[in-house]
């Protein structure tokens, strides 16, 4: 990192999610944002490209959001950090890209300021509704690592942390945030550069004519990278493709492929997943949320206690990979979960599989207006009170 | 019995991945034409191979990426170009050529080669049009010429074919020419030009698809679109690109029809962060 870059901020700072997110890719080193302007992602862009003045930062913005993720993708193969910022119409459209750079295992940082949807729905209204798209959206097997801040704080150190696990793993990781958390303004205490901890992506260190691009590490399953122009002369495809890059139609190729960009995520969760918990050590009923709703929910679970109701709290940091294992412990020994989120029931979903019918399950729609507001998810604590299987 | 023949490197093994040959394409392609013209075009030129950079979308022609020996890409169905833009903007030292087919480049790809061309990213694209889409079984495409059979057009096509010179020129390209997979030495000279030109160049080859489009259409096979060519194309340089559509077996107009001008896109960038940069201190507080 050099700390001469006047891009990076340091020091005390009062900003928004949106500023601290660009800031925080910019700390992370990324030098790269191919965009297609959307609300209310747009503030995001806005920082960026403004601060990328005083940087070497470059940025363009694209004719749609399919283009806005090639380009991040091309560039991320010149060594650069890149990212690139929407809201859900615009993640429908990189769908496509999200399986190429998963199956080129290319590095990068997508931001979806989730909105309500569906379709073009409530544009600058905060949504929820894109974690399921967030997983499955392109086709085809695969994984994703996904990350929900709930204040701007969180926006800046989780961005640092999106890019680290996406240099790390050699894949897209993407942020699922929102207009409530984008538009809070908060103090943020950004490090000196050089306390910030930086991951970058593992490099190829051999004879150059020995490259070869999907030849993996056995410890990790990733494979080394380089950049173009390194000299390698390289090829890759989004085809399936043996360890030199080109393509074998064979089953056994797809197996030898796919099975591993699907086991150099899985098996790895424990060290990319982070929960947030309290209260659980003794609840017989745990409230679980993210994003911008899981304030309302810990506001209510707090509430719950007050009355006397052993609620507790679990906030999925990392909603992908999701926390199978956490949220099967907590089943066993409570009566309930409450499900809070900014949708009609995606995570709800994933918290009743991952229970194996331990423990009832309840959903609350905590609806955009609701936001700021504890009353729904209180009541579905009082309503879950004693439903024990 | 041993053999007396003489085993002889072929001319462009620097150039080409020979662990990938024989290629996928069928006898009578004009798709192996523009690839030679390009590897003749960089080998003339002597570049550093290592900073260059190819790029393809999907179809028979996206699979040149995978010939040619710099660092490569295949891409999606249509989005080479805006893969490309990011290889670019991301190491603007590097010689970025997208090469891809007409269906991949001029429809689904329709928007990125417009905007790559209005926004004047230093690129060049060898756009191989055989009129159908191959690959996928023959279907009609943007540049099929009306009444053209197709495997989805039994009955001759109906609709007006792209013109794609005209687009590229109204976008702002800096460099449009257009010769036939026959015409290996003007090819490759144009392709020499659009490679030293700054800005976004665009060569289009007019190859035969001798699976698809000839044998449905009853032209013959390569060999007879080629004789085709020969017989019926005619250099025009700096004709209007209005003039460049392309009927049934009608004259085609071949050359060179612009060669202009206009700031890139990097320079364009780089003008504006020196006009507006503060290069002073961030907004601390």
């Amino acid at each position: 990192m050099k700390t001469a870059d006047k891009s990076v901020l340091r020091g005390k700072h009062t900003l928004s999610g949106f500023e601290a997110c660009a800031e925080g890719a910019l700390s992370a080193g990324c030098r790269f944002l191919g965009y297609y302007p959307i609300r209310p992602a747009f503030d995001i862009i806005k920082r960026f490209t403004v601060r990328s003045l005083e940087g070497d930062a470059v940025f363009v913005q694209m004719e749609d959001e399919i283009s806005a993720l090639a380009v991040v993708l091309g560039a991320s193969w010149t060594g650069k950090k890149s990212m690139t910022v929407t809201s859900g119409p615009g993640l429908s459209q990189m769908m496509e890209h999200i399986g190429l750079g998963v199956m080129l295992e290319t590095p990068c940082v997508i931001v979806d300021i989730q909105r309500d949807g569906t379709s073009l729905g409530l544009p600058c209204s905060p949504g929820g509704g894109d974690v399921m798209q967030a997983r499955w959206g392109s086709h085809g097997d695969y994984e994703m690592i996904a990350l929900s801040p709930n204040s701007p704080e969180e926006m800046f150190e989780l961005t640092v942390k999106a890019f680290n696990l996406s240099e790390k793993f050699r894949t897209p990781v993407m942020i699922l945030s929102d207009a409530a958390v984008g538009k809070e303004k908060g103090e943020i205490n950004i490090p000196d550069p050089e306390d910030i901890e930086i991951q970058d992506r593992k490099y190829y260190k051999g004879k150059k004519d020995k490259y070869l691009p999907f030849k993996y590490d056995e410890k990790d399953l990733i494979p080394p990278m380089v950049d173009v122009g390194q000299g390698t002369r390289f090829h890759v495809t989004g085809l399936t493709h043996d360890e030199r890059g080109y393509p074998v139609m064979t089953d056994t190729c797809q197996e030898w492929n796919v099975h591993r960009l699907v086991q150099k995520i899985r098996l790895f969760t424990d060290q990319i997943i982070e929960v947030e918990e309290s209260g659980t050590e003794d609840a017989d009923i745990v409230v679980v949320s993210y994003g911008a709703a899981s304030i309302d929910a810990l506001r209510a679970v707090k509430q719950a206690r007050d009355e006397g109701i052993k609620a507790g709290h679990l906030r999925l940091v990392t909603v992908w990979p999701f926390p199978e294992k956490r949220v099967y412990e907590l089943a066993q020994n409570i009566d309930a979960f409450v499900v809070a989120e900014i949708n009609y029931g995606q995570i709800a979903l994933e918290v009743e599989r991952c229970g194996r019918g331990e423990a009832e399950n309840f959903f609350v729609h905590h609806s955009s207006f609701d936001l700021g507001k504890s009353s729904d998810i209180l009541k579905s604590i009082k309503k879950a009170r004693g439903k024990k299987k | 019995m041993k053999s007396s023949l003489k085993k002889e490197k072929h001319p462009m093994e620097k150039l080409l991945r020979m662990d990938r040959i024989p290629h996928i394409w069928c006898p009578g392609c004009g798709i192996g034409n523009a690839v030679s013209a390009f590897a003749e075009a960089v080998q003339k030129l002597n570049y550093d191979l290592d900073e260059l950079c190819v790029v393809s979308g999907i179809g028979c022609t996206g699979r040149a990426a995978g010939y040619i020996k710099t660092d490569s890409f295949h891409t999606t169905h249509g989005r080479g170009i805006a893969y490309a833009t990011g290889v670019k903007l991301g190491n603007p030292e590097l010689k970025v050529v997208v090469i891809s087919g007409d269906g991949d480049l001029s429809a689904i790809g329709g928007n990125h080669l417009i905007h790559a061309a209005r926004r004047n990213i230093d690129i060049t694209v060898i756009c191989v049009n055989n009129f159908i889409y191959a690959m996928t079984g023959g279907q009609v495409a943007p540049t099929t010429p009306n009444p053209a059979y197709t495997t989805t057009s039994p009955f001759g096509n109906f609709e007006a074919p792209v013109n794609i010179p005209r687009v590229v020129e109204a976008a702002g390209a800096v460099y449009v020419a257009r010769w036939t997979a026959l015409h290996m030495r003007r090819m490759k000279e144009s392709i020499i030009e659009a490679l030293n030109k700054p800005g976004f160049s665009f060569v289009e080859v007019i190859a035969p698809c001798a699976m698809y489009y000839s044998r449905i259409n009853r032209l013959g096979d390569g060999l007879n679109m080629m004789k085709f060519y020969y017989d019926n194309s005619v250099i025009k340089h700096g004709e209007p690109t209005e003039n460049l559509d392309i009927g049934y077996q009608e004259e085609i107009i071949i050359g060179k029809f612009i060669d202009r001008e206009r700031p890139t896109f990097s320079e364009s960038l780089k003008s504006w962060k020196e006009e507006h940069g503060k290069g002073g201190e961030g907004d601390e507080e």
